[in-house]
């Protein structure tokens, strides 16, 4: 009665991966995304189906699965149909801390009944089975109270600023190390529920840990890394229980996280360990980076200023950040882009890779108010028409255009990639106030002559705009 | 050899054959117990390998524009964890097994349908320009 080799069945994993991996192959272009991912749901239908077709399977099992799957699948489908979609990351990372539990699950439930998986029997199970396990397990945990506390930051239940403490890296490696040791007598132990639990327990400790020093900006990284770890952890239980769906499809999303997470820490000029050691904007270092502008001052322009400038340009570019999601404003944007394009003004924008709080989060934010994907640009397409731009528009974004990147190595963010937002005619910053970014630098950019400061709330003040250019 | 004693000796014959076949069947059954479940665990891993290097490949043929459906369907496929969570739960197995499997399911399931839905929500709001 051995599962993994009835031939029907394995077939059907393997159709299901590869239609994954089709799923994802459309994600290079919105166009051909939608049907892949159709297709990533007729993979999922494939593998759940040809599970339920195993010959050993009980017939209450199958209705305590259905159970299951009608309680989930309900609440996925309200959730997902209610969220909003300033609110994706959270979401994303409430759906990973899921996977993580899952994976948790799923393991624990192997080392109650290995025969169910042909791993061998209580307390007899096989070595590597059981290595295979407790990475499962121990990946899963992290993921699972990871994700919670990256949740609650971005749902703004913890404060975003990061958590430092005296001896923070030297308890996590030891608890770390810790683990590992667990994992070796576990395995020797031929699985012993007291280690199995001791080991979830400091996992589920250390995923708290490595979150919490990791500041509100950042969480583009982080988001990523779960998802990452979550694919790591599906690939654990795949090996653990042989299957081969669960195997490649933990692989695709691990490789895919991992992808992510090099794209944002790129975007920043910052190493990956640079990012998980935490604490970043939090520090004095920023100091002798804003020195230079102490004492001057900023031109502050009223909505009909911006207006009056931008009516008159030809090409203006707009430049989102995430205070543009904060404020809601990427409705009031796309009218006063629709009333420019329909004064014959050009209009594009340009998204800085880590803008927003998850990768792709300005995206879809602008594709929520229908701003054409065709008018959207990444850093590289755009950077270099900035100089035949005659108004930029920055609303919600400070570091990702601070031209103190480029030229003063004292910065923490020199040779960050950055829009070069100063190249234009003219320069529109909308903000709340003087505050500096996330960085905690100052943006030389603001005492410029062509720069023009519109303070207040992005929404509000892009509803000025679209009002003053209406007349 | 009379009759009784041919009989004698089939019956000891049989029995034998009896206690050998039961040894056998023990043997079978601890074979079964500790053989490597499936493929071996060196197929397994090289199809892993070869995973991460097809996911390398599509990963960076991504669109950036589509990073955030990317990560909220790859979360979606990722509960295919789901499978190892229905034969937790349909399988023999104790109380234990059972509950955890069936708790695993409802998560896993959440995550399937919600990460499929907003990926289609998302998706469905990317739009070209209206010519």
């Amino acid at each position: 009665m051995n599962y993994a080799s009835d031939p029907g069945i394995t077939l059907a994993y393997l159709v299901a991966a590869v239609l994954f991996i089709l799923a994802l192959r459309g994600l290079s272009h919105p166009e051909t995304a939608r049907r892949g991912n159709l297709l990533g749901m007729a993979g999922m239908a494939i593998a759940a189906l040809a599970t339920l077709a195993h010959p050993a399977m009980l017939l209450s099992g199958v209705g305590l699965i259905v159970l299951g799957v009608v309680i989930g699948g309900a609440i996925g489908a309200v959730v997902a149909r209610r969220v909003n979609m300033t609110a994706l990351p959270q979401l994303v990372a409430a759906f990973h801390s899921l996977v993580g539990l899952a994976a948790v699950f799923v393991a624990a439930s192997a080392l109650n009944a290995p025969q169910s998986f042909g791993i061998g029997t209580p307390h007899h199970i096989h070595v590597e089975s059981l290595i295979e396990m407790s990475l499962g397990l121990a990946i899963g945990a992290i993921t699972f109270t990871g994700s919670l506390i990256a949740f609650a930051k971005l749902q703004a239940l913890l404060k975003g600023t990061p958590v430092t403490f005296n001896g923070q890296h030297q308890l996590n490696a030891a608890i770390g190390v810790l683990i590992v040791v667990l994992i070796i007598a576990f395995v020797a132990s031929g699985g012993s529920f007291l280690l199995f639990s001791a080991i979830a327990a400091l996992a589920l400790a250390l995923g708290v840990l490595l979150i919490i020093p990791i500041g509100g900006a950042d969480m583009p990284v982080v988001v990523s890394m779960l998802n990452s770890y979550s694919g790591w952890a599906a690939s654990g239980i795949g090996f653990t229980i042989g299957n081969l769906a669960l195997i490649v499809t933990g692989a695709l999303v691990g490789s895919s996280g991992a992808i992510l997470s090099y794209i944002m820490c790129k975007g920043m000029n910052r190493s990956i360990i640079n990012v998980i050691a935490g604490g970043f904007g939090n520090s004095a270092d920023a100091g002798p980076a804003g020195a230079n502008t102490e004492g001057k001052a900023v031109k502050i322009g009223s909505a009909d200023d911006a207006a009056f400038i931008m009516k008159n340009a030809s090409k203006v570019i707009v430049v989102p950040g995430y205070g543009m999601a904060v404020a809601q404003a990427q409705h009031a944007l796309r009218e006063m882009g629709d009333i420019l394009k329909a004064d014959g003004v050009e209009v594009k924008y340009a998204i800085h890779p880590v803008a927003g709080r998850m990768p792709g989060h300005m995206n879809v934010l602008l594709a929520e108010a229908s701003v054409p994907y065709d008018e959207v640009f990444e850093l590289e397409q755009i950077n270099n028409e900035f100089a035949t731009a005659d108004v930029v528009y920055v609303i919600g974004a400070n570091d990702v255009t601070n031209p103190a990147a480029k030229t003063n190595p004292a910065s923490p963010i020199f040779g960050m990639p950055i829009l070069e937002v100063d190249k234009a005619k003219t320069v529109l910053f909308v903000k709340r106030s003087m505050a500096s970014g996330y960085a905690g630098v100052e943006n030389e950019l603001f005492f410029r002559d062509n720069t023009m400061m519109l303070f207040g709330d992005a929404k509000k003040m892009t509803e000025e705009i679209v009002m003053a250019l209406g007349h | 050899m009379t009759p009784a004693q041919l009989a004698d000796q089939a019956d000891a014959l049989a029995h034998k054959a009896t206690v050998l076949a039961q040894n056998a069947a023990g043997f079978a059954a601890q074979a079964a117990a500790h053989a490597p479940h499936g493929a071996p665990l060196i197929d397994l891993f090289a199809i892993f390998v070869m995973a991460v290097f097809v996911g390398y490949y599509v990963i960076w043929s991504v669109t950036p524009a589509l990073h955030s459906p990317l990560l909220a369907v790859t979360n979606a496929i990722s509960s295919v964890i789901i499978v190892g969570a229905m034969l937790a739960t349909g399988l023999k197995g104790g109380y234990a097994a059972h509950a955890f499997g069936f708790i695993a399911v409802l998560l896993a399931s959440v995550n399937i349908v919600g990460g499929f839905l907003v990926t289609q929500r998302m998706l469905a709001m990317f739009k070209k320009k209206a010519k």
